[in-house]
């Protein structure tokens, strides 16, 4: 089918651009390490597992949202984005290969994070892995969308932050409760159906966001 | 629609909000009868349930008519959405703060993050603020109204979805949830009276709307003829 | 008044202000749209002199 060929060959090109360049990855990497160390000074002594968590679910939306401004950056500088709008795909395989690249990022950054977070703060259950899970989707939908929607402003990067993070409250809440709470299961269908809900939106409405 | 047919219904429009709201409030303040546990100050109840709900009609409003934007591309549906928005968040504003004092009178605090509702108003202020950010920063044109249509749906996905989320917080964050002991048995004069009020409101949003919404358009046709004329 | 009339009093008195705050700076905006009138008329009588 055209349309996961189109789809396939734009993440592509965003992962082999990374490779080639090396820029986002890395940067993402030390950032959530340096947080996550700076959160260990930041806290006080006696804190609650809660606690941790919920700091380790404001890390991981902080490397989103670092990895995110970067997103099409590389698209507006070089016009690219103007040339593959022109290009005879529909314009939601843009999002979905940009989205399937941010989740591939975001998969990678927390490689790294869970275990150091492991190794920091205390132990990391499934429960925790599969709230991130879905929750990378969730982020990587809704962040690929107004990313595209900051490229098209003034303000870009200051304004990517302001848009995404009352958006993705919703996703804290699913995700901390998953890790913390006596019944997960609740909090992890809860992320489902943001993932659902608004997948399907960004999908939908990525076509009016990159043209006029 | 003829101009002057629309200055009718303005009229109207402001009219009957000014008849309803005066009378919500008269019946709020000396027909309705105490609430037996809460006491007199159970009344806020009757300005800020209709505004939190008015404040929700407006998005609405505001997302319907980004959808016809996206849908027909006409870009008059564009300054229509925008104004819902602002008058959305006006009356979120005054959900806040009516929802404050509340709940200072109630529980002794400006601000308890108990309040699903109060919470879900302030998520929903962050979020509607961060539309006209990014209003600002776009260029007028099609681009931005596309923008704004597109986030002003997001909008009303979010409402629901937060709610739900934080209703699922209270379970970790705070197991004490504050709510008002109103709504499940409403009598008949206090159902009345929130009625009226909450019309009174409705078209008190309605009235505001039209008339911000013509002078944007008053606003728009000055320039062209400026332009016409320089 | 007691305590509890005071706040409902206050919530109601809220909404009031912020609406006549409203009013007072559409005033404004239809001061300013008066001013604008009158410039493009001045414009067009200039227009229609010349």
């Amino acid at each position: 089918m055209r349309y996961f060929g189109d789809v396939a060959a734009l993440a592509r090109k965003d992962l082999l651009l990374e490779l080639r360049s090396r820029d986002t990855l890395p940067a993402m990497l030390l950032f959530v390490l340096s947080t996550l160390v700076v959160f260990h000074f930041a806290l006080p002594a006696e804190t609650s597992e809660t606690a941790e968590t919920g700091l380790l679910w404001v890390a991981l939306l902080f490397t989103a949202l670092l990895g995110l401004v970067r997103a099409f950056v590389a698209e507006r500088e070089q016009r690219v984005l103007d040339g593959l709008v022109l290009a005879p795909c529909d314009r939601s395989a843009i999002w979905l290969g940009k989205g399937i690249g941010v989740v591939a990022f975001l998969v990678l950054a927390e490689v790294v994070a869970l275990p150091a977070y492991a190794l920091f703060f205390g132990p990391v259950g499934w429960e925790l892995v599969v709230a991130v899970a879905l929750a990378d989707i969730g982020l990587a939908a809704v962040g690929t969308l107004l990313a595209a929607m900051a490229a098209a402003s003034r303000a870009r990067e200051l304004l990517l932050p302001l848009l995404f993070l009352p958006l993705v409250i919703p996703v804290v809440v699913g995700g901390v409760g998953a890790s913390v709470s006596a019944h997960p299961g609740r909090y992890l269908a809860f992320l489902g159906l943001y993932d659902a809900v608004f997948a399907i939106l960004s999908w939908a409405s990525f076509e009016y966001v990159v043209t006029e | 629609m003829s101009t002057s047919l629309r200055n009718n219904q303005a009229v109207l429009l402001a009219g009957s909000a000014a008849i309803l709201l005066l009378a919500g409030t008269a019946l709020a303040f000396y027909w309705v009868p105490n609430a037996p546990l809460e006491g007199f100050r159970q009344r806020i109840f009757y300005y800020h349930v209709p505004i939190a709900l008015t404040s929700y009609a407006c998005f609405g409003w505001a997302a319907w008519k980004a959808l016809r934007l996206l849908w027909t591309r006409e870009q008059r549906y564009d300054l229509e959405s925008y104004t819902a928005v602002h008058m959305g968040v006006i009356f979120g504003i005054l959900t806040l703060v009516t929802g404050s004092i509340w709940a200072r009178t109630s529980w002794g605090h400006w601000w308890v993050w108990g309040s699903r509702q109060l919470v879900l108003f302030l998520v929903l202020f962050l979020f509607y603020a961060a539309y006209f950010m990014l209003r600002y920063s776009v260029d007028p044109g099609p681009r931005r109204a596309n923008l704004s249509a597109v986030y002003a749906l997001f909008g009303v996905a979010l409402i629901p979805v937060s709610f739900l989320a934080i209703r699922l917080a209270a379970d970790l964050v705070h197991p004490v949830v504050f709510s008002h002991d109103v709504g499940n048995k409403l009598t008949a004069s206090q159902f009345t009276t929130f009625l009226v009020c909450l019309a009174g409101m409705l078209t008190l949003a309605g009235t505001l709307y039209r008339n911000e919404l013509t002078g944007k358009r008053v606003d728009a046709r000055l320039r062209e003829l400026r332009e016409a004329l320089e | 008044m007691s305590s509890a009339e005071k706040y409902a009093t206050a919530a109601y008195l809220v909404v009031l202000a912020v609406v006549l705050l409203y009013v007072v700076l559409y005033a404004f905006k239809l001061a300013r749209l008066e001013r604008e009138v009158a410039e493009l008329a001045e414009l067009a009588q200039r227009r229609r002199a010349a």
